[in-house]
């Protein structure tokens, strides 16, 4: 990169493409052909920054100039201006709600301040399509140090040393998962990349295979040497394209550069990668199910033990780690296991990637030190809730994962502790929720997702998530008892304690948690038929306030069943028999005459 | 084998370290309920996707509860077996299944066999069930002659798909759709009659409720019992008279031939037949092709084609060796051509008036009966086929006391039988029969050693030489198409090379068919069916079946030469390729 006197990094990732950072790319790479400056500047188009609420994203090298929300129509500016004449577009720049100076570098943005970027290093600062960028961000070196310097034992040693425990969901130590699929004897080994992300919400695993797929495959390589395993599998949901597409390229380049294949760097340790497409199950990312999906079988999940360590793919010791997971190892390596555990709180070490999403200002994915306050990520990385309103909750670990209240803001995040208010770490999908949002609607959302995505396998994910849903659905309608509110409580535990997989065993956390800490909700529904954050259809009501109401007849010309009764000047009436709470009325008034409750 | 200490409710026990907690408390004699567990033991069928978590039990320091039929035994593992947790989660499971499940026991096809139903009694599951809601409807399948598909009355144990993909490796059922949606079925949602189903009825033996059951002709069979103008004749294969007495709770392997004769005769068939003799005829037109193709540089080797659920399967799977199995049809279509031919010629009864019923202990023989080359002009070989269990059926519905009735006899000229017919009922025994023949034949001397100990037994593929004058003649066996294709496929490469091959579809042979009482998991039931069968064997005075003198007549009177044109006529048939989905 160093023949360039600057760079303009355009975000490439899903997201910011999907608001035309591809023609952005294509704009700037002309305006900067146009103005003579091609051998001077260069348009590279990276991962993903992760800002992704404000994408698409320019970042400006050596400038460290952070714009946003940058359309196609913006590289003649950007060019002739900032790249020319030196003066960034100041109406580019990024203000932080609330506050009225636009602020130039990201390293001031509260966004990325808190922020401790290991597994996302290269997203959003190297151009992922080309092998030679990973290289010089010191990429594959970490491989040639194990290969040349290592022992696979010493290995092992560094990596339970540094602490590293899965970022799929599981948390379980990544060094000891080595160890297992190492310490058992065949004749043939493993290595599966987990990339079948599903969690509603969560991208970290999509923008790093985006953003840096390299540092994947070099772990998988270096897993590869740790456990003796000389094949590798990254199977990764068909939704994918533009991941998909990325691992092509990057796969081929390592080929040609040696860096997979027979023989790497010299060294007598060979390794290769292949893909393997999921077809978007959800259960899928459950590891015994992905193996069954790559064997050709139906993804579901068997009993545990035996361990993919001891039988995994085709019968023989696997080790199957998540993207994320795979991305925290070539820094390891490099910086040492002693740098890696000065991260994070005690038992968890590190960062963690979230991908924050909801009623947020700032949605997008951070990643974070271990042992950050869930008020740090919400309110100062987030930049707070939408519209001024109330935190409610937020709802971390994916579909199975619960929701936290206010009260458990200042909990320094970590696998025990979320693990210990009723949640999980998961992936890291982290959705806020505010006042407007009811916690039983809330539940019964995550608990559809799972019923959907339950493989039908076991009695208690089949059946009972499905009544828990059902039980769900008369609550939220309004035909709801209290021993409903009894049968979800005890119905909940059973299924924890009875079910097959991890996704079974977590499905009701949505539920327990939420009935654990917003009791009083579900009692409302219950008992009062009322919905407090006025979500469930079922429970309201519009009525028409006389001492607002003018007659003007507006609701009633609207209204799609006919149930508002008046006469022009003369105060309306819904009728309440007939209303179908479509809100038409209350929108059509001008004169606030129509209230919900 | 490592030994490794355990404590199930607080008594210690020394186990196998390979047992699993199930298998450690079965021998402790600690009762743990099951649902989907089956373990048939020899016949290598086992069914371990611990799926209804109905067995689960408390491992000290687990999290969770632990499923038993699933969880490996470790050293120093202290289980609880019986703890209100355990208890609590398991009756869970059960309800929940009720809950997805049609109450309709009384009228259930499996009242009073359903796994189910039992363990819900024994769990004391009564009155309202807690967990109420939307139950799983689809379209019943009875496309096909053999298999009632009720998806209704799937619990999901998967054992059905446990035989036809491991262990018949047929690879019709699979579940398909997820969660709530979930459901076992053919690729497509196609009816079983468009697939490549052998109907071989292993899934409908070890269904435990009644989402699998046979297609039932016992309706058609009380009205033409009942309708004067019809000639009504029944035959019985060797397997029912050892299994038929299961449905009468009578201890499994008992012999019932003369109380089923009896009980036949008093429901009103005009005529109470043995399979038996086809058996015998079998043996004659089949270790005379064997010979012909010996002798002649015919196609080696000759497979046995008796198990209509082998011909189908091999007429998909095999289309390349399509000439290597006999021609012969099987022991109850032969019987059905001579006593729609010959019996009626001599007895002077209109063939059109004649109905042919077969109690089988098999499925596939309902699909066969219907097969249109096995339907001659104007009438069928076959016309109805009865299970064992629809036979047990009909005799409670008669209102006999079973184990009261006299020891009845058959009809003869075709109720003659010998030995050699009887032992068609268990894995070996055809090959072992054509041997008895097919060594006097070949060397003019009398075989004093009748019985072939190399051929018997649960082994899946067996084989053994016999030595028959001059010649070392290869003999292979196998049970269970799994087996059945190992071995083909071995041929088809060239590894492997005999003369003659028997093979059954249903592990353990006929006595493991898939219409026989069931055996709820437990292989010792077939077990002692077939040791039943070798008794009745060696109880017999003719062992042979050329020395069955009926048969022999019925050559000199009617069919003529042995293997001969009218006996190719009557008595053959031919195979077709059938298409691989």
């Amino acid at each position: 990169m160093s023949t360039y006197r600057m760079h303009l990094l355009v975000c490439g990732g899903t997201g910011c493409q999907a608001s035309d950072s591809r023609q952005l790319a294509d704009n700037l790479q002309a305006q900067v052909l146009m103005a003579g400056m091609g051998k001077e500047v260069q348009v590279v188009t990276t991962g993903c920054f992760g800002f992704c609420e404000k994408g698409p994203i320019v970042k400006v090298l050596p400038d460290n100039i952070f714009y946003v929300e940058v359309k196609p129509a913006d590289a003649e500016e950007i060019v002739s201006e900032h790249v020319l004449k030196g003066r960034p577009v100041n109406r580019l720049l990024y203000v932080e709600p609330g506050m009225k100076e636009r602020i130039a570098e990201h390293r001031e943005m509260p966004f990325y301040k808190k922020q401790l970027r290991i597994a996302l290093r290269n997203c959003g600062f190297i151009d992922p399509e080309d092998i030679n960028e990973y290289i010089s961000v010191d990429g594959y070196q970490a491989l040639g140090k194990v290969l040349t310097e290592m022992t696979p034992d010493a290995l092992l040693v560094l990596m339970k040393k540094s602490g590293l425990r899965g970022r799929g969901g599981g948390g379980f130590p990544t060094g000891l998962k080595w160890e297992a699929a190492a310490r058992n004897k065949s004749d043939k080994k493993y290595i599966i990349c987990n990339a079948d992300e599903g969690d509603p919400g969560a991208f970290m695993d999509r923008s790093i295979l985006e953003g840096d797929p390299h540092s994947v495959l070099e772990a998988m390589a270096i897993a590869g040497y740790a456990t003796g395993a000389d094949c590798g599998y990254i199977y990764i949901r068909a939704e994918y394209p533009l991941a998909i597409h990325r691992l092509v390229i990057a796969i081929g380049q390592a080929r040609q550069a040696g860096l997979l294949g027979e023989n790497i760097l010299g060294t007598g340790f060979s390794f290769d990668i292949e893909i393997k497409y999921g077809a978007g199950a959800f259960v899928c990312g459950e590891e015994t199910a992905l193996i069954h999906s790559i064997e050709g079988e139906r993804g579901e999940p068997t009993n545990k033990p035996p361990f993919p360590a001891e039988s995994g793919l085709w019968e023989k010791p696997t080790c199957v780690n998540n993207v994320e997971t795979f991305a925290n190892v070539p820094p390891i390596i490099l910086n040492g296991p002693e740098w890696f555990s000065s991260i994070g709180s005690e038992k968890s070490k590190g960062t963690k990637v979230f991908a924050l999403a909801g009623k947020v200002n700032n949605v997008g994915l951070v990643e974070v030190p271990m042992g950050i306050k869930l008020r740090e990520i919400i309110f100062d990385i987030g930049g707070g809730i939408k519209d001024g309103k109330k935190f409610k909750s937020v709802q971390t670990g994916g579909p199975s994962g619960g929701c936290i209240p206010a009260e458990h803001l200042d909990t320094p995040i970590d696998y025990e502790n979320l693990t210990r208010i009723g949640s999980m770490m998961g992936s890291g999908g982290m959705i806020v929720l505010d006042e407007d949002d009811c916690m039983v609607n809330v539940a019964k959302f995550y608990l559809e997702f799972t019923c959907d995505e339950s493989c039908g396998k076991c009695t208690p994910c089949r059946v009972g998530n499905k009544r828990l849903h059902e039980i769900l659905t008369r609550i939220t309608e309004g035909k709801g008892t209290m021993k409903d509110l009894d049968n979800l409580k005890e119905l909940g535990g059973i299924i924890k304690d009875t079910a097959l997989c991890g996704l079974g065993q977590t499905s009701p956390n949505p539920v327990l948690s939420t009935m654990k800490y917003f009791w009083d909700e579900y009692v409302a529904h219950v008992v009062d038929k009322r919905c407090p954050a006025g979500v469930c259809t079922a429970l309201l009501s519009y009525y028409v306030l006389p001492d607002n109401c003018i007659g003007c007849t507006a609701c009633r010309r609207v209204c799609p069943v006919s149930c508002i009764s008046g006469e022009v000047k003369k105060v309306h009436e819904i009728d309440q028999t007939k209303c179908i709470k479509c809100g038409a009325c209350q929108k059509a008034c001008k004169f606030g005459a129509i209230v919900r409750k | 084998m490592r030994l490794v200490t355990i404590r199930i409710n607080n008594t210690e026990y020394t186990v196998p370290e390979h047992y699993t907690i199930l298998e450690a408390a079965r021998e402790a004699k600690v009762n743990i309920p099951t649902l989907c567990h089956m373990d048939l033991g020899d016949l290598k069928a086992v069914n371990h996707v611990a799926s209804c978590r109905v067995c689960m039990v408390e491992v000290e320091g687990r999290r969770n509860l632990a499923p038993s039929c699933a969880t490996k035994v470790t050293d120093g593992m202290t289980i609880h077996t019986n703890t209100p947790r355990a208890v609590k989660a398991r009756r869970t499971s059960v309800e929940l299944l009720l809950s997805d499940h049609p109450a309709d026991c009384l009228i259930c096809e499996k009242n009073r066999s359903c796994d189910l139903q039992k363990l819900a009694a024994d769990l004391g599951v009564r009155g309202n069930l807690k967990y109420k809601g939307a139950m799983s409807t689809y379209r019943e399948d009875i496309s096909s002659k053999s298999i009632h598909r009720n998806l209704d009355k799937c619990i999901l144990c998967r054992r059905c798909e446990t035989m036809c993909n491991e262990v018949q490796t047929v690879g019709i059922l699979s579940a398909v759709d997820r969660g709530f949606e979930t459901v076992v079925s053919p690729a497509f949602g196609m009816p079983m009659s468009e697939t490549m189903c052998t109907f071989c009825g292993q899934c409908v033996a070890v269904c435990p409720t009644a989402a699998l059951t046979e297609i039932s002709s016992l309706r058609q069979v009380w009205e033409a019992i009942n309708d004067p103008d019809k000639f009504v004749v029944v035959q019985t294969a060797p397997a029912v008279r050892v299994a038929l007495g299961e449905e009468f709770d009578m201890e499994p392997g008992t012999i019932v031939t003369g109380k089923m004769a009896s009980a036949l005769r008093m429901m009103g068939f005009d005529r109470v037949f043995d399979t038996d003799f086809g058996a015998d005829l079998t043996i004659i037109e089949e270790a005379s092709e064997f010979i012909h193709r010996l002798q002649h540089g015919g196609r080696l080797p000759i497979l046995t084609s008796c198990c209509p659920a082998w011909v189908k399967f091999f007429e998909h799977q095999f289309q390349d060796l399509l000439d290597i199995p006999s021609t012969c049809k099987s022991p109850h279509e032969m019987f059905g051509a001579i006593a729609k031919t010959y019996y009626a010629e001599k007895f002077n009864i209109d063939p059109k008036k004649m109905v042919v019923v077969s109690v089988m202990p098999c499925l596939a023989k309902k699909y066969e009966s219907a097969r249109p080359e096995l339907t001659g002009e104007g009438f069928s070989n076959v016309d109805y086929v009865l299970t064992t269990r629809e036979l047990g059926m009909m005799i409670r519905e008669s209102g006999f006391n079973f184990a009261d009735l006299e020891e009845g006899e058959f009809d003869n000229p075709l109720g003659e039988s010998t030995g050699a017919s009887v032992i068609f009922g268990a894995t070996g025994g055809v090959i072992e029969a054509a041997l008895r023949t097919a060594y006097e034949w070949l060397t003019g001397e009398t075989l004093e050693q009748v019985e072939f100990h190399a051929l018997r037994g649960l082994e899946g593929i067996r084989e053994a030489t016999v030595k028959i004058g001059d010649l070392d003649v290869k003999i292979g066996v196998a049970h269970g198409l799994g087996n059945a294709r190992k071995l083909l496929e071995a041929i088809r490469r060239g590894e492997v090379n005999y003369h003659a091959i028997e093979i059954m579809a249903c592990p353990g042979g006929c006595v493991g068919g898939g219409g026989q009482p069931y055996h709820h998991g437990d292989a010792e039931i077939i077990k002692k069916r077939t040791a039943a069968i070798y008794r009745e064997d060696a109880g017999k005075p003719k062992r042979k079946s050329h020395e069955n003198l009926q048969v022999m007549k019925l050559y000199k009177e009617f069919l003529g030469e042995f293997y001969g044109e009218k006996a190719h006529e009557l008595l053959h048939t031919h195979y077709t390729a059938r298409e691989k989905i």
